[in-house]
């Protein structure tokens, strides 16, 4: 950025001086609407939350390591009220735990996911000049903003963050310290800027597509996109209900989620009475388990486009994938008690719910093995977004699949409080999402800077978190089966039964650490890139869709002209035409 | 470059952007206080005794207040429909009358509420009274954001008109599906919470 990189770019600027009046450094980097700005925006502060997160995690892996051992070096930062002597107090292993979790689901994958990428992506790939509301969408950035200071500034409230899970199961939640509220309150600032991103980018998609961009000619990460976005809209409210009766519960004494005679301590608990426990269990994953696609449908749209792309061949099966992604949406809204066998529901609602989670499954399998079957006879470009996006395939597919037994009744509750279930998660969002989301960093940087990565430093990147990342997680489905539950702050050290497995504990955490390690020739590629990154031109991996088409970095208001679209998404070796691919755009 | 169709109708959709971004923000809504009459209706079943509302809650202030919300929705059209016919001081007469009723609402509920904590009757006391204060405080939250998006466009807002008079009635339009709305939300309410 420091010197006119290419013809292009200077060119751009022109047309952009032409077109606006220069915009100070506040507008134009801070309270921006240009949407490339704030999906720059939300997806760098999605990766510093997912730091955090990963930090507040390798602290937990530690004492799960080495119970009540004090903690070499940093032991003593943490005060005596969280560490004394350097060994952690269960109160602290709960605070982490419960903010891990909220991290890296609200503040940091979605963020990255759907605010990072389907800001900066989606318009660019539908021809768009920006998203539909620009405003609201810098109100949804802010909005978040503020909902991850609260979170943070929760650490420093008396007697800590909140420490009742990520699901904040009531009562427990309800009778928890102030961290609990500041969690709602959190809760509530995301919940809002979820919603106002939902309508944006829903609006954006149907009305600002090209010209000639009908439905069936979208990429796949824009219908990826489309379908998460009705999910966070419909998804998101009953949550906010559910945290407005539960910030009540709190703050005006009301009993939502308080059932009569309630005993805490030994003493029962001046109340009300008369509500349910279970309410909050059933709005909550009513929420709770459509984010579950939130978090992987994006993922899946960038796997798409860095597949397609990589292997020169079409997407195999892309109607089917789009009609299964759409029926994954519906089917996403009626399976969410399956979180709650073991709350002692009747068989008919068992057997209702898991039914319901079988039939889901199938949509995911059929787009799992499209994007498998794509590979098939392409001439594979292994640069490092297409080994990210390999690494997906067998990473989601071993996280999927091991979720069929959890979502039987009779095999989920032998297994439902076990690492197992942490295991299954971790494998379809960590090395399956999160693998994807560094696939479309790698993928798309050139757009957002004119300058590509380098490749040695994302191989080292990729093959060391491909290794790590199964040293953590493939020894806690070995845990899990052996019956350690998920929720024991010594990791199961006092339980006679977990002594024969208790070593795997210390060989996933040595793996967190060393992933920690291997994430660091990508913090180091990606700022050096910017600056220093070989220099591409518009379109560096011969890509078909329209974003390709806009100059890189796109200027304000994105293309020099608007474009139109000609065709499908992946026409690539097309017989007879003169190039490998025939971008959308082409006439 | 301009965003496209904030006025003009998109051919294919056949729809502004805003009148899009109001209804799935209203589809939102809908799931927002759908959340909460399901809750009401789980928390009521699972209880051994529920109160009739009219034992607890006047009635007569309710239908009053039922009353002024349906009025305000009629000025409301009456306001957006002023505009369609161009005639901008019948606006400002009707929208100024929509924000009264709105004041009104407000006004008698307050003497509900305190009436209710001068009895001793708050929140906390039971769970009839628990559901009662979330949703219609929620429900009155709903109308001062309606009452102040109103205010905006009979003030600062309506400059809008001078300059691009098609979109300002657009915009007036949108606020007026959800004042609608906040509308229908009460006359469910009404019935749940007074009458059952």
């Amino acid at each position: 950025m420091s010197e006119p990189t290419s013809v292009a770019t200077p060119g751009a600027h022109v047309s952009h001086e032409a077109h606006h009046e220069e915009l100070g450094f506040w507008r134009k980097y801070v309270f921006s609407t240009d949407h490339k700005v704030i999906g720059i925006q939300y997806g760098i502060t999605g990766l510093l939350f997912l730091f955090f997160g990963f930090c507040l995690m390798m602290l937990m892996r530690w004492q799960l390591a080495y119970p009540g051992a004090p903690l070499p070096l940093i032991g003593a930062l943490f005060g005596e009220s969280r560490m004394p002597g350097g060994s952690m107090l269960p109160e602290f292993y709960n605070e982490l735990g419960a903010m891990h979790g909220t991290i890296m689901v609200f503040l940091g994958v979605v963020p990255l996911a759907v605010g990072g990428f389907g800001n900066f992506v989606v318009p660019l790939q539908i021809g768009a000049p920006d998203m539909a509301f620009p405003k609201l969408n810098m109100l949804s950035y802010w909005s978040f903003f503020l909902g991850g200071v609260t979170m943070l500034v929760s650490f420093f409230v008396p007697g800590g963050a909140a420490q009742s899970g990520w699901t904040s199961y009531a009562p427990l939640a309800v009778i928890a310290g102030t961290g609990q509220t500041m969690w709602l309150i959190g809760m509530i600032f995301l919940i809002t800027s979820s919603l106002l991103g939902a309508i944006n980018f829903i609006a954006t998609i149907i009305q600002l597509r090209a010209k000639g961009l009908t439905f069936m000619r979208f990429p796949f990460f824009v219908w990826a996109q489309f379908v998460t976005a009705f999910l966070l809209l419909l998804a998101f409210p009953p949550l906010e209900a559910a945290g407005v009766m539960q910030l009540m519960d709190r703050v005006a004494g009301t009993s939502f989620f308080l059932p009569s005679g309630l005993v805490v301590s030994g003493q029962v608990l001046e109340h009300a009475g008369g509500g349910n426990p279970l309410l909050w269990q059933h709005l909550f994953w009513f929420l709770a388990h459509p984010e579950v696609y939130v978090l992987i449908l994006p993922a899946m749209g960038i796997v798409a486009e860095v597949i397609a792309n990589n292997t020169r061949k079409p997407l195999w099966g892309y109607r089917s994938m789009v009609y299964s992604l759409v029926f994954l949406g519906f089917m996403s809204f009626v399976v969410w008690a399956h979180h709650m066998f073991m709350t002692g529901m009747g068989t008919a609602m068992a057997a209702f719910f898991q039914t319901t989670t079988m039939i889901i499954s199938i949509p995911s399998v059929v787009i799992l093995t499209a994007l498998i079957i794509s590979l098939w006879g392409g001439s594979i470009r292994f640069n490092t977004p297409m080994l990210f996006a390999l690494g997906f395939l067998p990473m989601f597919g071993i996280g999927g699949l091991t979720g069929l037994p959890l979502g039987l009744n009779v095999a989920d509750i032998p297994l439902h409080d076990t690492y197992y279930v942490i295991a299954h998660f971790h494998y379809v969002v960590a090395p399956g999402t999160i693998f994807a989301l560094f696939a479309g960093i790698y993928y798309w940087f050139p757009k957002a800077t004119g300058r590509r990565m380098n490749e040695m430093l994302g191989k080292i990147h990729f093959f060391g978190s491909f290794i790590c990342m199964n040293v953590v997680f493939m020894p806690m489905f070995w845990v899990g089966m052996a019956g350690v539950s998920r929720r024991l702050f010594d990791g199961g050290e006092g339980y006679q039964f977990a002594q024969p497995v208790l070593h795997l504990n210390a060989v996933s955490s040595w793996g967190a650490w060393t992933l920690a390690l291997f994430q660091l020739p990508f913090i180091f590629n990606f700022f050096w890139s910017i600056r220093n990154g070989e220099k591409t031109d518009d379109n560096p991996w011969q890509a078909t869709t329209i974003e390709w088409s806009a100059p890189s970095p796109p200027p304000h208001g994105n293309f020099r002209v608007s474009p139109q679209a000609y065709r499908g998404p992946y026409e690539y070796s097309v017989p007879g035409a003169a190039k490998d691919f025939v971008a959308q755009s082409e006439a | 470059m301009e965003i496209p169709y904030t006025v003009e109708v998109r051919r294919d959709t056949g729809l502004t952007n805003g009148k899009i971004g109001i209804w799935l923000f209203l589809a939102s809504e809908v799931m927002l206080f759908g959340a909460l009459f399901a809750s009401y209706i789980l928390i009521r079943t699972g209880a051994p005794t529920w109160p009739r509302g009219d034992s607890i809650l006047n009635v007569p202030l309710a239908t009053f207040n039922t009353i002024v919300l349906i009025t305000s929705s009629v000025t409301m059209v009456m306001a957006w429909a002023s505009l369609m016919r161009n005639r901008f001081s019948t606006f400002r007469l009707y929208m100024g009358a929509t924000i009264l009723l709105g004041g009104v609402f407000l006004v008698v509920k307050y003497f509900e509420y305190s009436h209710k904590f001068h009895d001793h009757l708050f929140p906390s006391t039971n769970n009839f009274l628990a559901i009662y204060f979330t949703l219609t405080g929620l429900h009155m939250l709903h109308v001062m954001g309606g009452m102040a998006v109103n205010a905006y466009f009979l003030g600062p807002g309506s400059k809008l008109w001078k300059t691009n008079p098609e979109w300002f009635t657009n915009r007036v339009e949108h606020s007026g599906l959800f004042w609608h709305f906040v509308d229908l939300v009460w006359i469910f309410l009404f019935p749940t919470l007074y009458l059952l």
